[in-house]
């Protein structure tokens, strides 16, 4: 079951995680920000695994299973905070118009 | 070439395709089918990679329970329209691609001159199956496994502190006062 190189795991992770950077940096949807930041989540996650079968530990996988479930909990309060955000102030989810802290 | 080989090249081909839509639809909806779709194909690169109770935990928490919560909040804030024009970040746009791409170089490269595998041999590469990752869980990581537990707890009682409505809240969720619309 090692045909596939540790590189070509690591290699992928690289450019999913370049996706989930670009996707932060490009677009101002706040909803799509959080979608690339489970891309960035994601790609750590596969170099978890590709690291944890290259060494023979399974300590890579119970890793990933803890980033699934803080980023189970981030999603849930980071969507509560734009549900929040969306009733009380613009309308918008825009993070351009997400500006002021107080009003 | 194996089997396996073959379908982590097409899987990886279908991860990054799909990662790319992602991030360039303009529909938020669309972000997230295309989101499933990416974490899908990760889940079959565990299942190669010797993980098949991640795979199971990818498909069921990712795939159906997170994605299901991004299409909920965008279909409840019908946030479909696309973002208004932003003249004065236009040169933000290539310079992010530029940056990206030259950090994609840099960690590539660092990383193939760096990493030497170790040797195959020896013992057996570890099945991770559900008996062994809770074994695991329940004895070296019993105390991150209960601090995860009490972030879950906060994390609930967060997201319905900040969902609630405030006393004397009479409007709509989308701003307009109950009966004047009637």
């Amino acid at each position: 079951m090692s045909e596939i190189p540790l590189h070509w795991n690591l290699v992928l992770s690289a450019f999913l995680f370049t996706i989930g950077i670009v996707g932060v940096l490009t677009r101002r949807n706040t909803l799509v920000i959080y979608m690339s930041v489970e891309l960035m989540l994601n790609a750590a996650n596969l170099a978890l695994v590709a690291f944890s079968r290259q060494w023979r530990h399974l300590d890579g996988q119970v890793m990933v299973f803890f980033v699934m479930t803080v980023a189970a909990a981030e999603v849930a309060v980071g969507l509560g905070l734009i549900v929040a955000i969306f009733r009380n102030r613009e309308h918008t989810v825009d993070v351009d118009s997400m500006n002021v802290m107080k009003w | 070439m194996s089997a396996p080989v073959i379908i982590f090249i097409l899987v990886a081909f279908v991860a990054v395709t799909s990662a790319v839509m992602v991030i360039t639809q303009k529909d938020p909806v669309h972000s997230a089918l295309w989101l499933i779709l990416n974490l899908v194909s990760l889940a079959v690169i565990y299942y190669l990679l010797n993980a098949p109770f991640l795979m199971a935990v990818q498909l069921i928490v990712y795939a159906g329970a997170i994605v299901v919560l991004f299409l909920f909040v965008v279909m409840l804030l019908a946030a479909g329209k696309e973002e208004g024009a932003h003249p004065h970040l236009g040169w933000l746009r290539p310079a992010a691609w530029i940056a990206a791409a030259a950090f994609l170089v840099g960690i590539v490269t660092v990383g193939w001159l760096q990493i030497a595998p170790p040797d195959s041999g020896g013992t057996p590469t570890p099945m991770g199956d559900p008996a062994s990752i809770g074994r695991l869980l329940y004895s070296r990581y019993l105390l991150p496994f209960e601090a995860t537990s009490i972030l879950l707890l906060a994390a609930l009682v967060g997201a319905l502190y900040l969902g609630r409505r405030y006393e004397g809240d009479h409007t709509d969720d989308y701003g307009e006062t109950e009966g004047t619309n009637v």
